[in-house]
C-alpha cells in the first residue's frame, strides 16, 4: 500500500474527453492492495476505457464480490455508485440492478475464488441470462487475503508459495463461458495494457455478457518460481491470439481492403472492434473454433478476443421489458386501482 | 337423532394425483356459493402421484372455520389409509366407501353408519378411457355428497358449467358423473343425512381465495417490479399468482411490454441478491421462499441489514428443520427471520393470519421496507398460503402513495454540498438514500465491510459501533409504524392468550367456548416485529399469558422474553406443532391439561375455580 496521497487538482494540460473530464476524474481513492499488484493495472486499465469511452461517471454502476480483485472497484471512478457486495454473489447482485436500470453501464469485478468458486453458480447463470454487462475476472490463481491457498484456476503442478504442487484440474473461465453460451469471451494480462484496453472498451460496449479473464500476478503469494500465473511464466507463455481496435461510434469507418485473417465486428451501439490480426481461417463467431483454438495451444495462455456475437437478445429482450427502467415506472402504470380489483374479486366467487 | 344443519364436519381421504382435488374444490365452492361458512384444508404429501392426501371440510353457521377434528361422514376412498379413517369417524357418523369390492370385516365399527356406493364399478360401466374412469370416480363421490348433504344441485351445475363452459365433452362426463353418484344414494340411502346443508346469506360480500393469491395480488397492488425466486413448495404459487396477476396488469397496452421482470434465480442465495441489487437501484422488489430457502438468504440479509437495502421476503412456512415435511404448515422460522444472518442483526416481521391481511401487508412490507431501508419478512404459512378460505372482498384504496422513503433527488443533490450515506439529519435514525445513476455527488461506495456514518472504510471501534447503534434505534422506531396487535378482551378476564397468523381462527373458537364455561380469557393476535408498544401492555395487564403457536421451541415465546420486559414466568407455552392446521380442540386441550411436570391441573382452572 502506497503512503502517499493522490493530488487534488489536475495538471491543466491533462486531454478531456467528449465530457470535457480528464482521466483523473475517472479515478478512485488510492489502492491498498500490494505494490506491483496485477490488479491495479487492470484498474489503470478500467479507468482508461471508461475515460476513453466518455461514459459519465454517475451512469456506471461498478459490482464486485470479496477478495484483493473486488476490493478495486473503489479505485476508480468514485463519481459511480460502487457496491462490494457478499463473496461470489456479484453477478447476482448485478442481474438484479441491471433487472431495475437497464440503462446504466454494468461493470463487474471479480477473482478466481469469487468466480470460479463460490460463486461460479450465479457466475454460470448470469452468462445464461446474457446479462448485459462487462464481467472481469481479475485471475491470480490464489486467494491472497487468506494467504496463499490455491484457487480453482491453479494449473496442475503449480507450486505454492511453500512449495506444494496443486493436484487438481483447473477451471478455465474462458472455456467455460465459452461452453455456457457467453456471447463475448477475451483473454488478457495485466501487464498487457496495450491489448486489455480496447479489449475492455468492447466488453462494455458488448450488448450481452461480456466476460474478460485477465491473468493478473499476485506480487506476494503466487511470483515465485514454479508457478504457472507469474509475471514470468505469463509473459513467457502468452500466445496473442487476436490483436482489435476499439473505434467507437462516431468515428469515419475508413473503407479498407480486408486482408487475409483481417476483420471487424460492428457492435450493439454502432461502435466497431476491428481486427488487425486473427488466425487464419479463425471464425470470431464460433465457439467451436475458439474451443479448439484453446486446445490446438494448451500450455500456452492464449489472449484477445476470442469470440463475440452481438445478435442474441439480452436479458431485457428475453424478458419483453420497457426501454425505460422498470424502477422508475410510475406508481400509476404498476396499480391496477380499486376498479379492477372489484371486478376481479368476482373471479373468486 | 337431531338434525344438525350447516353444522359438520366431513373428511375425504384420497389418493393423490387421481383428480381428487377438482372433485374436492368443486364442493367448497358449492357450499361456498350456498352462502354457507365453510373452510377446507388440504392434507397433502410431498409428492405427485400414489400418496394419501386428505381434504377436510367444516362448516359452521357461527362461521367458526378452523379444523374441527371430530368428523360426522369420512369418505374412504384410500385402502392405504383405510384403517386409520374408519377410526377417526365420530361415533354416530357416517363413512361412505366404495362397495365395488367387499369391505374387510375387520375394518368394521359397529357405531358407525356405512354407505356402499360401488363407484368404481359405476364409472367402468359408464366410462371407456381409464383415466377418466380413474377421475370420473371422484366426481361421482362429489354426486353422492350432493344427495347425502343436500348440496343445492343447481349451484353445483352451474360451477361444472363455468369450468368447463367450452370443453363440451368434459362438460358432459362430469355432469353424467355427478348424476350416478347423486342417483345411487338417493336409490339406496335415506337422503339428506341427519346433518346437511340449507342456504344461508352469509357469504355475500366474501370471496374464496388463498394467501398465495392474495399475496401476489398485494405485491402487484404494492407496485413491485422485480421479483426473484427460486422454486419451493409451499411459496411457488406466490410467483405464479404474481406472474398471473402481472400478465393480467402490467402489459403495456400500447407496446405489449411487460412492466415487470420475474427472475427464476440459480439459488435462494442468487434470489435474495436480485431483490438487493434491485432494490439497490429503486426498484420495489421481492422474492418469495419458505424456511429452507431462507437459510440460504442468510448471508445476504446480513448484507441488506447492513448496507441499509430494502427487500421483501415473504416466507411461506412449512415444516422444518432441514427438509422437514415440505407439505406440511408451521410456524417455526420465525426466530430465523427475525435475527437472520450473522452478527447484531433484526429484521422486520409482518405476520399475517389469513388472505386478506397477506394482500394488505404485501404494499406494508415494500412501505416499510424502503422508509426504514432494511429486509422485511411477511411470515406467510402453508395453511394460509395455500388453503382457500373465506375471506371478506378485498379492496383497495386509491388514495394510496407508496412510502419510498428518504431518497435524494438529482435537484436535491446538485444543491447539497457533500453527501454522506450513513449520516441522517438531526438524529433521526434512518440517512437519505440515493440512486445509482441519478448523480455523480450522490455516489458511494456500498458494502458489507465495516464503514462508518461517512458511508468510508472503517475498522475504528467507536465509528463502527455509531452506525451499528443507530441501526438498533431504526428498528425500535419501525414499532411504531407496524401493524398494532388484535386485542379483544372479555369481562372478567385476568389471564390472556397471545397469537399469531393462522392459529387465529382456532384461539378465537376456544375462548369463545372456554368463555362459555366460565373461564374467560382476553385474546391478543401479534402482527408484527418488533412489537409494538400494545404488547408489552397487554403482558403487563394480565396474571400470565398462554402463547399458542405452532412450532416446538416456543418460538414467540422467545421473542417475547428476549424483546419485552416480561418475566418469563409469565409465559405458558401451548405448542402444536406435528403440521397440520390447528383445531379448538388442541388450544383448550393443552390450556386445560394437567400439567405433565407437577401432575397439577393447569394454573387456568385454579384461576378460575
Amino acid at each position: 500500500m502506497p503512503s502517499i496521497v493522490k493530488p487534488l487538482v489536475a495538471h491543466p494540460s491533462l486531454a478531456r474527453n467528449e465530457l470535457g473530464l480528464t482521466i483523473r476524474d475517472y479515478e478512485g481513492s488510492m489502492s491498498t492492495l500490494c505494490a506491483g499488484c496485477g490488479h491495479d493495472s487492470i484498474t489503470a486499465a478500467i479507468t482508461r476505457a471508461l475515460w476513453e469511452l466518455s461514459t459519465p461517471p454517475h451512469r456506471l454502476a461498478k459490482l464486485s464480490g470479496i477478495g484483493c480483485s473486488s476490493k478495486t472497484p473503489t479505485y476508480f471512478v468514485s463519481g459511480a455508485h460502487g457496491f462490494n457486495s457478499a463473496h461470489g454473489r456479484m453477478p447476482a447482485i448485478a442481474t438484479g440492478a441491471n433487472a431495475a436500470n437497464r440503462e446504466l453501464t454494468y461493470l463487474g469485478v471479480s477473482g478466481d475464488g469469487d468466480s470460479l468458486s463460490i460463486g461460479i453458480g450465479h457466475l454460470c447463470h448470469a452468462i445464461r441470462r446474457n446479462l448485459n454487462m462487462l464481467y472481469v475476472i481479475e485471475n491470480n490463481g490464489v486467494y491472497g487475503l487468506t494467504k496463499g491457498q490455491f484457487s480453482a484456476s491453479s494449473d496442475v503442478g503449480s507450486k505454492s508459495k511453500k512449495g506444494e504442487a496443486n493436484r487438481m484440474s483447473p477451471i478455465d473461465p474462458v472455456q467455460l463461458a465459452l461452453s455456457l453460451g457467453a456471447t463475448f469471451v477475451a483473454r488478457s494480462f495485466s501487464g498487457d495494457k496495450q491489448q486489455l484496453v480496447p479489449i475492455l472498451k468492447a466488453g462494455l460496449a458488448h450488448r450481452g455478457f461480456a466476460i474478460v479473464d485477465v491473468i493478473s500476478p499476485c506480487v506476494t503469494f503466487n511470483d515465485h518460481e514454479g508457478s504457472t500465473k507469474s509475471y514470468r511464466y505469463t509473459r513467457s507463455k502468452q500466445h496473442v491470439a487476436t490483436e482489435s481496435d476499439f473505434v467507437p461510434p462516431a468515428s469515419e469507418i475508413v473503407a479498407e481492403i480486408v486482408q487475409s485473417g483481417q476483420t471487424h465486428i460492428t457492435m450493439h451501439d454502432g461502435s466497431v472492434l476491428r481486427f488487425t490480426r486473427v488466425p487464419e481461417d479463425y471464425d470470431l463467431h464460433s465457439r467451436q473454433a475458439a474451443l479448439s483454438y484453446l486446445k490446438e495451444h494448451q500450455g500456452e495462455i492464449v489472449t484477445g478476443v476470442l469470440f463475440a456475437d452481438e445478435s442474441v437478445p439480452d436479458m431485457h429482450e428475453m424478458n419483453n421489458t420497457p426501454q425505460v427502467p422498470l424502477a422508475t415506472l410510475p406508481f400509476a402504470k404498476l396499480c391496477p386501482g380499486s376498479g379492477e380489483l372489484a371486478k376481479l374479486m368476482e373471479d373468486f366467487r | 337423532m337431531r338434525s344438525r344443519i350447516n353444522d359438520f364436519a366431513i373428511k375425504l381421504a384420497n389418493v393423490n394425483g387421481t383428480g381428487s382435488a377438482s372433485a374436492n374444490g368443486l364442493i367448497m365452492q358449492a357450499i361456498f356459493r350456498m352462502g354457507v361458512p365453510v373452510s377446507g384444508k388440504n392434507l397433502f404429501p410431498s409428492n405427485i402421484q400414489g400418496l394419501p392426501t386428505w381434504y377436510e371440510i367444516r362448516v359452521n353457521p357461527k362461521g367458526y372455520t378452523a379444523r374441527a377434528l371430530d368428523y360426522d361422514l369420512m369418505i374412504a376412498m384410500n385402502a392405504q389409509t383405510y384403517e386409520r379413517d374408519v377410526q377417526e369417524v365420530r361415533s354416530g357418523g357416517y363413512l361412505l366407501y366404495d362397495s365395488s369390492w367387499p369391505l374387510d370385516a375387520e375394518l368394521h365399527r359397529e357405531d358407525v353408519n356405512f354407505i356402499g356406493v360401488p363407484l368404481a364399478r359405476l364409472c367402468n360401466e359408464h366410462f371407456r378411457e381409464p383415466r377418466e374412469r380413474i377421475l370420473m370416480k371422484n366426481i361421482a363421490t362429489a354426486g353422492a355428497l350432493i344427495a347425502l348433504l343436500n348440496i343445492d344441485g343447481a349451484v353445483v351445475e352451474q360451477l361444472i358449467e363455468e369450468k368447463y363452459g367450452r370443453k363440451k365433452a368434459l362438460r358432459e362426463s362430469n355432469k353424467r358423473a355427478l348424476q350416478l353418484g347423486a342417483d345411487y344414494v338417493r336409490e339406496h340411502f335415506s337422503c339428506p343425512l341427519d346433518f346437511h346443508l340449507e342456504t344461508m346469506d352469509a357469504n355475500g360480500d366474501k370471496i374464496l381465495i388463498d394467501g398465495n393469491t392474495a399475496t401476489a395480488l398485494g405485491c402487484v397492488y404494492g407496485g413491485a417490479t422485480v421479483a426473484a425466486w427460486y422454486p419451493i413448495t409451499p411459496a411457488t404459487s406466490v410467483m405464479d399468482g404474481f406472474k398471473e396477476f402481472c400478465e393480467q396488469y402490467r402489459k403495456d397496452p400500447k407496446t405489449g411490454e411487460n412492466n415487470f421482470a420475474i427472475l427464476q434465480a440459480e439459488d435462494e442465495l442468487a434470489a435474495i441478491a436480485m431483490v438487493i441489487g434491485a432494490s439497490w437501484n429503486g426498484a420495489r422488489a421481492f422474492t418469495s421462499t419458505a424456511g429452507p430457502g431462507v437459510s440460504l438468504m442468510n448471508e445476504l440479509l446480513g448484507l441488506a441489514y447492513y448496507a441499509e437495502i430494502p427487500a421483501v421476503i415473504i416466507d411461506v412456512q412449512r415444516v422444518g428443520p432441514s427438509t422437514g415435511m415440505p407439505t406440511r404448515t408451521q410456524q417455526g422460522d420465525l426466530l430465523e427471520c427475525a435475527y437472520a444472518s450473522h452478527g447484531d442483526t433484526k429484521h422486520i416481521l409482518l405476520i399475517p393470519a389469513n388472505p386478506a391481511e397477506c394482500f394488505h401487508f404485501a404494499p406494508k412490507c415494500f412501505d416499510l421496507a424502503e422508509r426504514f431501508q432494511t429486509p422485511v419478512f411477511m411470515m406467510s404459512d402453508l395453511d394460509i398460503g395455500m388453503n382457500d378460505w373465506v375471506t371478506p372482498k378485498l379492496t383497495w384504496d386509491d388514495g394510496y402513495v407508496p412510502d419510498r422513503g428518504k431518497v435524494l433527488t438529482a435537484e436535491q443533490l446538485e444543491s447539497t454540498s457533500k453527501y454522506f450515506r450513513y449520516l441522517p439529519e438531526n438524529g433521526t435514525a434512518v440517512a437519505a438514500r440515493t440512486l445509482p445513476g441519478v448523480h455523480s455527488k450522490g455516489a458511494f461506495f456500498t458494502r458489507g465491510s465495516g464503514h462508518n456514518k461517512f458511508g468510508g472504510y472503517t475498522e475504528v471501534p467507536d465509528e463502527y459501533q455509531e452506525v451499528m447503534d443507530r441501526l438498533l434505534r431504526k428498528h425500535k422506531e419501525a414499532a411504531g409504524w407496524v401493524p398494532e396487535p388484535i386485542i379483544e378482551e372479555r369481562a372478567g378476564a385476568r389471564v390472556g392468550v397471545i397469537t399469531i397468523g393462522g392459529c387465529d381462527p382456532a384461539v378465537r373458537e376456544a375462548l369463545d367456548i372456554l368463555g362459555d364455561t366460565g373461564r374467560p380469557l382476553d385474546y391478543m393476535r401479534i402482527r408484527a416485529f418488533p412489537f409494538h408498544a400494545k404488547v408489552a401492555e397487554f403482558l403487563a395487564d394480565h396474571d400470565y399469558c398462554y402463547v399458542v403457536e405452532q412450532n416446538r421451541d416456543g418460538q414467540l415465546c422467545s421473542l417475547l422474553i428476549l424483546e419485552t420486559p416480561v418475566a418469563k414466568e409469565k409465559i405458558r407455552p401451548v405448542l402444536i406443532y406435528s403440521g397440520f392446521p390447528l383445531s379448538a380442540k388442541h388450544v383448550i386441550d393443552v390450556i386445560t391439561a394437567p400439567d405433565v411436570i407437577t401432575g397439577k391441573a393447569q394454573e387456568l382452572n385454579a384461576v378460575y375455580s
